[in-house]
């Protein structure tokens, strides 16, 4: 499949940068050019920090092309300490043992293999943060 | 503008098809609505559809349909607005006779699901939503209507249980109809005990899968007198509004503005309030669905959409009929189709051709289709003629 289509989006998914929004300071994960807060345009790279908490979460029993070999797989909205929600999967955890508001942090894993090449898509997970900072 | 009648429905039976082909699914719903209607040409043709490219290799819809039926010539496209497409369709087929451009149009909705197994199929239906941020994480559209629901039940404090009214009442429903997929009744242990999709969405959670399709046909208010096969009724309100494709780009996920800002647009065209419509064809793709629609479309106040449904007001026989002859759950769910399958149905209630699922003195429905998880909102009120 396309090798272009994931390779322009590595930002995003080895180091999680989106925007900020010069105008209102609106941080914007995935980047979108223009604010959905204010329409501003909004083109400043920012670093998310990868933490967060799980907002929303679900086990995947039946999966699209590509990834049956992942089945059972945990899924999740995870809401950015900066403040976004963000999609992704949930890994180094049993579906069982998550709940919401559960600190996860990111981490880099293969999302999947595509097609007979096997071109590996690598990408962000969440799992379970390893050390709660001393608040 | 001028105002738009419905004079012709036509639909097949939603099943797996597997002796008809997609164009012969849509000439099957558009020769009986033209019949229906009474109509022997038309002046332009809207398909609706999501995805026959990707699981038939079809594009093209327009004029492959339109000459198919014996309207060669004539102005034909496809609508694609994922699961939202059928109403769609019947939105850009409204605009052209409202506006004068065209005296009769013909919106069909069609979708070919089966031919393909099911992992293609998930494939398919996750293209509705966002394919850089959400598919390629592995959710399926299951599981992003999964991710509202488990919210939901934390946020509000209800089980699983609490929404089997919903199915339920679709599977009653769906008896009476004989163009519905699923025309047997079930449980709510039943709905309990079924196989796990993505939890907390388990098979009973979710609309069918199916072939089918259906069509109707539209000329302006003024010209439907002509017409005398079957009452017309007429379009009193059409609108549409959207919202971010992606659930993790909306400030408020289980707040549905879309549909919020569709059903209202709606209510004020048509000079009209939730209190005043006599039944409601939702777009219950999932029980979660449901409810979130009931709440955002002013039926129910915010997280009370499954006591509405507990509290068996969605019936028949309550004070908000939904899913009158089956619904997505239970009449099936052929993505593109459907939105038209929701219109054919309040229009069969408003000619009172209903069968035993008929709703007493229906005078005003509402039809809302819905593209996505919320994305794209197409909400019609239609009401009898005189």
């Amino acid at each position: 499949m396309s090798i272009p289509r994931h390779w322009r989006l590595q930002n995003q998914r080895y180091s999680m940068v989106g925007e900020v929004c010069n105008a209102c300071g609106a941080k914007l994960f995935p980047p979108r050019d223009v604010c959905p807060e204010c329409s501003k345009p909004a083109y400043e790279p920012y670093r998310f920090s990868g933490n967060g908490k799980v907002y929303s979460y679900s086990t995947v029993y039946q999966a699209p092309s590509g990834y049956e070999a992942f089945v059972p797989y945990t899924v999740a909205l995870v809401k950015l300490d900066e403040g976004p929600l963000v999609s992704a999967q949930l890994t180094d955890v049993d579906g069982e043992e998550v709940e919401i508001g559960m600190p996860v942090e990111m981490v880099t894993r293969k999302l999947r293999e595509e097609g007979e090449d096997g071109l590996i898509v690598y990408g962000y997970k969440f799992r379970r943060l390893l050390r709660e900072e001393a608040a | 503008m001028r105002d738009v009648s419905i004079i012709g429905i036509g639909q097949t039976e939603v099943a797996e098809h597997w002796d008809r082909s997609l164009r012969h699914l849509a000439g099957d719903a558009v020769l009986a609505a033209m019949q229906n209607a009474g109509v022997e040409t038309a002046d332009a043709l809207y398909v609706g559809n999501m995805l026959s490219g990707l699981l038939t290799g079809q594009e093209h819809l327009g004029a492959l349909i339109a000459d198919f039926v014996g309207l060669r010539g004539i102005e034909a496209v496809k609508v694609e607005a994922a699961c939202g497409s059928g109403a769609a369709a019947l939105r850009l087929g409204y605009a052209a006779v409202a506006g004068g451009l065209h005296d009769v149009v013909i919106v069909a909705g069609v979708e070919k699901m089966t031919d393909t197994v099911n992992a293609e199929t998930t494939t398919g239906l996750v293209m509705a939503a966002d394919a850089d941020y959400e598919s390629i994480h592995g959710l399926t559209f299951v599981s992003i209507n999964a991710l509202l629901m488990r919210r939901y039940m934390h946020e509000y404090g209800v089980g699983h249980a609490d929404f089997a009214p919903f199915s339920v009442n679709a599977h009653r429903n769906a008896v009476g109809n004989p163009y519905a997929m699923f025309r047997r009744p079930i449980t709510v242990e039943q709905f309990g005990r079924a196989r796990m999709i993505s939890d907390p969405i388990n098979l009973l959670d979710s609309s069918g899968i199916g072939d089918g399709a259906a069509a109707v046909v539209l000329v302006p208010a003024s010209m439907a007198k002509e017409y005398t096969n079957g009452r017309a009724v007429r379009i009193l309100a059409s609108s549409m509004a959207t919202d971010a494709v992606a659930v993790h780009d909306r400030p408020d996920p289980l707040w549905l503005s879309a549909v919020e800002a569709s059903a209202f647009k709606a209510y004020q065209q048509a000079g009209v309030g939730p209190r005043d419509i006599d039944l409601f064809e939702l777009h219950d793709a999932f029980t979660i669905m449901s409810a979130l629609s009931l709440e955002a479309s002013g039926f129910a106040e915010r997280g009370r959409g499954v006591w509405l449904a507990e509290a068996g007001e969605i019936t028949r026989e309550g004070r908000i009929p939904i899913c009158t002859m089956g619904g997505l759950k239970a009449r099936g769910h052929p993505v593109g189709a459907t939105g038209i399958y929701q219109i054919v149905e309040v229009v069969q209630q408003l000619r009172g051709k209903a069968g035993v699922n008929q709703i007493g003195n229906a005078r005003l429905g509402m039809a809302q289709n819905i593209g996505g998880s919320g994305a794209t909102v197409i909400t019609h009120i239609l009401e009898a003629e005189a």
